[in-house]
């Protein structure tokens, strides 16, 4: 249990998936104008992820891992399908993304009038993608994955909403002209990034 | 080469660049730019996969049933990109290690996606594959000077050959910590943008 | 454009058929050349470390696999007696994979270099060129951000460091990233690692005052820990321990 948390508050602050790793960056940048839209976005991202991560886990440790196939026959043990992963962990993040959108549509209009547009941008957010890749690099098992996966799209939902309340003060500031707008973003990110570092090494 | 192609395969490098102004494949452009080395063989992976991937969707647009649409071009996408990386295992091993989960990440870099989306979907394959080039070269020449910056001002080095002596290794150099982390990076681009933008005003943006 | 259901499907499993194909073609050709790219680097990282190969040289393929046959002699070791694992192929013997496997592994008791499992058995590299001999061991741990692989080189009194180096870590470039210095790793040649039969040589705060000590890597407070955490624990019993005090005890009755 105690690993565990620790594993969700690395995720979230220490290794924070846009600041840390500058993953789900477009989005991150290009959608961080308003904090509403920002809220919507970090809650459908920590949503997915969290439903992915543990998914695509059990698809590397049951299909593709060397030897994953055991169960079927033990003839596969050496059967290595590991070069199917990122076609595999792509194909599960659409899918879910997909479903989840017919789901929510069907049965809560109004989570859908929040989430819905933004649903279809997720499943090219690198953030969603990245978090798998480093499930599988890391080798975490299910409960870590499902943890990790939590973390990180609550670290990333935490960082574009605060980029979206600076990008809202910003409004306020004579910044100059060819900075404005990417530019000014860019630089307000690295600071955001530079204040992340502090986190860094801490553990419970 | 007319007028219309060369404006397809040179706008991305300038006015219409796809990390700086329309704000595409940023997230690896920050994390692998530490070096120059891996800025490099990330730029030729990922042009060599927008490339292909629009000519491959672009062959097929007029045949995409449009509710999968998204679904198959990630699947040719993710073909593309697992080629890559087997052959950067097999013939350049050291870089490969050096990128982990970066080269993985092309599928999502949202270039490949949003050009296949915006420009293979309504192109011949030709123009498709000459707009892949283009963007990709567009993302390599923002890579490849944040990387420059990057390993010459953080760790004194190019390609790995030391340009200035560091201190710790009996130099004069003192490395500058802030380019090789994250925040380097962000400040860096701004800073290229600043620039892009004040010597072609039009690019600027109104708020 | 409308199509028809079946459209839909048929085109779906084409396009998964064409790709499939190709991503496996490719992966099977060049199956080959890859499983041999990891088995040379793994080889060249135990020849540097021995001092036979110098950093940043790149030797051909065959002059690494001519140079390590004829220098380097892998054993596999019980981890829990210390004694030689006649039964093992030390070529076939893979720790990493060991060490998940839940038949030739155990959890590791809570340790301060974060190591999750223990393989029973482990690979160490005896090497023995023109005079100058001694044993290599593979060692892993966490640093600040990331797990630290390298090796670590003792000579043949089984109890004075040779070198240490690092083939893979992902630290602050400039700070913990600094373990992969020369000028860092110099420092620990002839440093001695066990007093009294305990492990004692340790990463120090600022510079080293005796021969159990090394210099600090400066700003870097986590991954030194994480240098001397993971000696504490390869070095210890839990580790090689075991196998060098018999190594020791043997070299000094002889």
């Amino acid at each position: 249990m105690e690993a565990l948390l620790n594993l969700a508050v690395k995720s979230i602050f220490v290794e924070n998936m846009a600041l840390a790793f500058f993953l789900g960056m477009c989005s991150f940048l290009a959608v961080s104008k308003k904090v509403e839209t920002a809220i919507g976005l970090g809650a459908a991202v920590i949503f997915v992820l969290t439903l992915t991560t543990p998914l695509n886990n059990l698809i590397y440790m049951h299909l593709l891992k060397e030897g994953a196939l055991t169960w079927i026959s033990p003839s596969f043990a050496t059967m290595d399908l590991s070069f199917l992963g990122f076609i595999s962990y792509i194909a599960t993040i659409a899918a879910v993304v997909q479903i989840v959108e017919m789901t929510i549509d069907k049965y809560s209009p109004k989570l859908y009038g929040a989430l819905g547009v933004f649903l279809p941008l997720i499943a090219v957010n690198c953030a969603i993608l990245g978090a798998s890749l480093f499930m599988v690099q890391r080798e975490y098992d299910f409960a870590e994955s499902l943890t990790f996966g939590f973390g990180a799209g609550t670290g990333w939902a935490a960082a574009i909403i605060s980029l979206a309340a600076i990008r809202e003060k910003m409004k306020y500031s004579n910044v100059p002209p060819a900075l404005r707008g990417l530019g000014i973003t860019f630089i307000l990110a690295g600071l955001m990034a530079m204040g992340f570092m502090i986190f860094s090494g801490i553990q419970l | 080469m007319d007028k219309k192609t060369r404006k397809i395969l040179l706008d991305p490098l300038h006015v219409n660049n796809p990390i700086t102004l329309q704000v595409l494949g940023i997230c690896s452009a920050l994390a692998v730019t530490t070096k120059l080395e891996t800025a490099i063989v990330m730029s030729a992976a990922l042009t060599f996969v927008t490339a292909m991937s629009n000519a491959a969707v672009s062959v097929l647009r007029n045949r995409i049933p449009g509710n999968i649409r998204i679904i198959v071009q990630l699947t040719i996408i993710a073909s593309l990109v697992i080629i890559a990386d087997q052959f950067m295992k097999a013939y350049i091993y050291s870089v490969s290690k050096q990128l982990s989960v970066f080269v993985g990440l092309i599928i999502t870099n949202c270039i490949v996606m949003g050009r296949a989306e915006a420009f293979a979907m309504a192109n011949p394959p030709g123009l498709s594959f000459i707009d892949g080039i283009g963007n990709g070269l567009g993302y390599s020449a923002i890579l490849l000077i944040v990387a420059f910056f990057r390993e010459l001002f953080g760790s004194g080095s190019l390609l790995g050959f030391t340009v200035f002596q560091k201190v710790n290794m009996g130099g004069w150099y003192t490395p500058n910590g802030l380019m090789v982390l994250a925040p380097g990076a962000f400040f860096l681009i701004g800073f290229i943008i600043w620039i892009q933008r004040t010597v072609t005003p039009s690019m600027v943006e109104e708020e | 454009m409308r199509f028809s259901n079946s459209y839909v499907v048929a085109f779906a499993f084409v396009v998964c058929l064409v790709c499939a194909l190709l991503v496996s073609a490719m992966a099977v050709a060049l199956k080959e050349r890859q499983a041999t790219n990891e088995l040379v680097e793994q080889k060249l990282n135990v020849l540097r470390v021995a001092g036979l190969v110098p950093y940043g040289e790149k030797p051909k393929h065959e002059e690494v696999f001519a140079m390590f046959d004829k220098y380097i002699q892998p054993v596999v070791i019980d981890r829990r007696t210390g004694e030689v694992a006649k039964d093992i192929n030390p070529a076939e013997f893979d720790q990493e994979k060991a060490s998940k496997d839940p038949k030739t592994s155990k959890a590791a008791p809570k340790n301060a270099a974060q190591v999750a499992r223990l393989p029973n058995h482990l690979q160490a590299y005896k090497f023995d060129a023109e005079g100058h001999a001694g044993l290599i061991l593979p060692i892993h741990g966490k640093g600040l951000w990331s797990t630290l692989w390298g090796f670590i080189s003792i000579g043949d009194d089984y109890q004075t460091i040779q070198g240490i180096t690092y083939y893979s870590h992902g630290e602050t470039p400039g700070l913990g990233g600094e373990v992969d210095n020369p000028i860092w790793k110099a420092k620990w040649e002839g440093k001695q690692a066990y007093k009294d039969g305990e492990v004692a040589i340790h990463v120090v705060k600022g510079e080293a005052h005796d021969n159990y000590s090394v210099d600090g890597l400066s700003g870097a407070t986590m991954t030194s820990n994480g240098v001397t955490n993971m000696l504490k624990l390869w070095l210890g019993d839990m580790g090689y321990g075991k196998y060098l005090t018999r190594l020791r005890e043997q070299s000094q009755t002889s």
